[in-house]
């Protein structure tokens, strides 16, 4: 039995859908993220699943168990919130005492309880520090420890990391990875970064206007995604408008309007005159004056239509024969070399048959 | 150079309210404390130190071997040597002491409602609490003189009330109860915003926290509205307390014989008994207890957050 289940989730504020019958279940032990654009309804599940928010059909439960009449002091579920929401007047030692005295934990047993918790999160010698005295990274690190303290059967993250710089997310991110493994308490993460879902998770529900787009393993996700919101809101990908021209057997052949015939994995139900999207990652893509390439390569001509530098790597946009514009990426690893091409220069580019995946309609 | 007139346009800004308070705050406390050590001159004021006759001429009256009779500590002797006034000190303090605490149990719900208003209402309700403050303070306690009056409808009401069940009917005016009533009123507003305006800081994200971990909400209530809002309730205390320990009309209007408040007192020694020095001493004592209660408070304040 799933740690978590929600079946058949609903939630309306007014006219407007917030959840549409979203249903999913999360197991224990599992980094589980809610990730998509504000407004696609993950805050608003969130909320429901610690209790704020009473869903209008469905239900939510926790170890088998209905949580509909449990308000949210009850539940064995705890939140890291995105603004930490620390009690700036107590020092971090009561912040992370605060939920184990609500709990009626011995006041004896209490004091050993924080200082482990506090190792965990490295924050020993912060212990009589007020919120206000922290920097960001160790306010954030208090809430998962005050959050964690007294094991909640489930963890649930709203963006923890928005508030903190570049450099520093990484770095959390890493944390708390490690700190999931050590603690093994089942984390439900909020977060509309993408990069951040897929560095941390164990499987992602992509979410867009209150349903759940796809739910899978960060590289299916990202590989394989199941319809354009997802292909197009996961990394950069470049969404080549196609015809089936050709079923039956291990491949099929699409056709690119104005481009020409290429090959692809076979789609399930696909006939032949069906239009769709095929999908590529930039990466996937190589890029050369003259490409050499073997039969399982598609290969097609084109110029380079605008390049931008990010410094490990050159994206050059390239404008197939049809006008399409495609998305590839060279790495600068060779040193001194970091712009291959200018602007309108002949290019030729290849990919796998199977690097792309095609979506129909 | 910058720093320079950086400091002067700052004496500059700040300089006119200094010189108001020093002429019209310090230099009066200075003449009262002086006052306090002198006699009484014979149809009131105090027994002058100069004297000046019909030609002109300046004499001083007061020289090395004379100044007993001029200067004398008596006056304070006056003050302990009679237990009365001491047991109008306690009783003003309670007087007070009940007023704030009164004003903090019914300000507090109040400032609470208002800052978890949206913004529409909440300047209606702010501007209901300062609404009183338009009319006439002796007005409004006049106003009460008419409500608690012995043929209002209220006072006959609740005879007829405590008739029913065999009480004997009571007279409100002029009791305790009415200046307790008449002090509350008039203090509640000074409550209310101080309280308002720090409820209305609040961050609820920090609710919603406790409550996640586990607060019922008497707990929420209890380890972070209430601890959060304390400056609020100081503020509100100290705005309450001190003027409610000094005030005389409302006691004059509302009290009776046996309700007066060191306020009284003082205004009886310098507008009736004609005796300005044991005024200002009881004026000094008045405003040095006020200083020893707020010592106390910050004292025990600031030994609380050390222990924490």
């Amino acid at each position: 039995m799933a740690l978590l289940e929600i079946r058949d989730v609903v939630k309306t504020f007014g006219d407007f859908t917030a959840v549409n019958h979203v249903s999913l279940s999360v197991e224990a032990g599992e980094f589980f993220t809610l990730l998509g654009p504000s407004g696609c309804g993950k805050t608003t599940l969130l909320r429901m699943l610690a209790g704020f928010e009473q869903p209008n059909a469905g239900q939510i439960l926790l170890d088998g168990k209905d949580m509909s009449q449990v308000p949210p002091e009850k539940r064995p579920v705890h939140t890291v919130f995105q603004s930490y929401a620390l009690f700036p007047h107590m020092t971090v030692a009561q912040n992370i005492a605060f939920p184990l005295q609500m709990a009626g934990v011995a006041k004896a047993d209490i004091p050993a309880r924080v200082d482990e918790v506090l190792e965990d999160v490295r924050l020993q010698q912060f212990a009589k520090r007020l919120p206000h005295e922290l920097s960001g990274g160790q306010r954030q690190r208090v809430a998962i420890a005050r959050a964690l303290v007294n094991r909640p059967r489930l963890l649930l993250l709203d963006e923890p990391l928005s508030a903190l710089d570049a450099k520093l997310r990484e770095e959390m991110q890493l944390e708390l990875i490690n700190l999931q493994k050590e603690v093994g308490i089942t984390f439900v993460y909020v977060t509309h970064d993408q990069g951040e879902a897929l560095a941390l998770s164990h499987r992602i529900a992509v979410m867009n206007k209150g349903e759940v787009a796809q739910l899978d393993a960060p590289e299916t996700i990202y590989s394989y995604p199941k319809n354009r919101f997802v292909a197009d809101f996961i990394g950069q990908c470049n969404l080549l408008d196609a015809k089936v021209a050709e079923v039956g057997g291990s491949r099929m052949k699409l056709e690119i309007p104005g481009v020409g015939l290429c090959e692809a994995l076979p789609v399930e139900g696909a006939q032949v005159g069906q239009s769709g999207t095929l999908t590529l990652r930039p990466e996937k893509i190589r890029l050369a004056a003259a490409v050499t390439h073997d039969a399982d390569e598609v290969h097609f001509k084109g110029k380079v239509h605008d390049c931008l530098y990010l410094g490990d790597v050159t994206i050059y946009i390239v404008e197939l024969e049809n006008g399409t514009l495609v998305e590839t990426m060279l790495p600068n690893s060779a040193p001194g070399r970091a712009r291959f091409f200018d602007d309108n220069d002949a290019v030729e580019l290849a990919w796998r048959f199977d690097a792309g995946h095609f979506l129909l309609g | 150079m910058r720093n320079l007139s950086s400091r002067l346009s700052r004496w500059l800004i700040s300089g006119p309210p200094l010189l108001y308070l020093l002429i019209f705050f310090a230099a009066p406390t200075l003449i009262m404390v002086f006052a306090a050590f002198r006699i009484p001159g014979d149809y009131g004021g105090l027994l002058p130190l100069l004297q000046t006759d019909d030609a002109g001429k300046t004499e001083v009256l007061i020289n090395a071997g004379n100044w007993h009779d001029f200067i004398t500590f008596e006056n304070f002797g006056r003050f302990f040597e009679d237990s009365i006034y001491a047991e109008l000190f306690l009783k003003s303090f309670w007087y007070a002491g009940i007023t704030t605490l009164i004003c903090i149990v019914l300000a507090y719900p109040l400032a609470w409602l208002i800052a978890r208003s949206n913004k529409k209402t909440r300047d209606l309700l702010v501007l209901l609490v300062i609404l009183p403050f338009w009319s006439n303070f002796l007005i409004r306690v006049y106003a009460w003189m008419i409500i608690l009056g012995p043929q209002s409808y209220f006072s006959v009401a609740l005879n007829h009330l405590l008739a029913l069940v065999g009480i004997e009917p009571v007279s409100l005016l002029f009791s305790q109860f009415a200046v307790i009533i008449g002090l509350v009123y008039v203090h509640l507003p000074f409550m209310v915003l101080p309280l308002y305006a720090n409820l209305e800081k609040h961050d609820m994200a920090l609710l919603d926290a406790a409550q996640d971990l586990g607060a019922n909400a008497w707990q929420r209530f209890w380890r972070i509205t209430w601890p959060l809002s304390l400056p609020g309730v100081w503020a509100g205390t100290a705005l309450v307390f001190i003027p409610a320990l000094g005030m005389f009309a409302i006691p004059d209007l509302l009290g009776g014989t046996n309700s007066i408040m060191i306020g009284n007192l003082i205004k009886q020694q310098f507008l009736d008994s004609r005796d300005w020095p044991f005024g200002s001493v009881l004026s000094i004592m008045l405003t040095l207890s006020v200083l020893l209660m707020a010592a106390i408070a910050g004292w025990a304040g600031r030994s609380k957050k050390e222990r924490a």
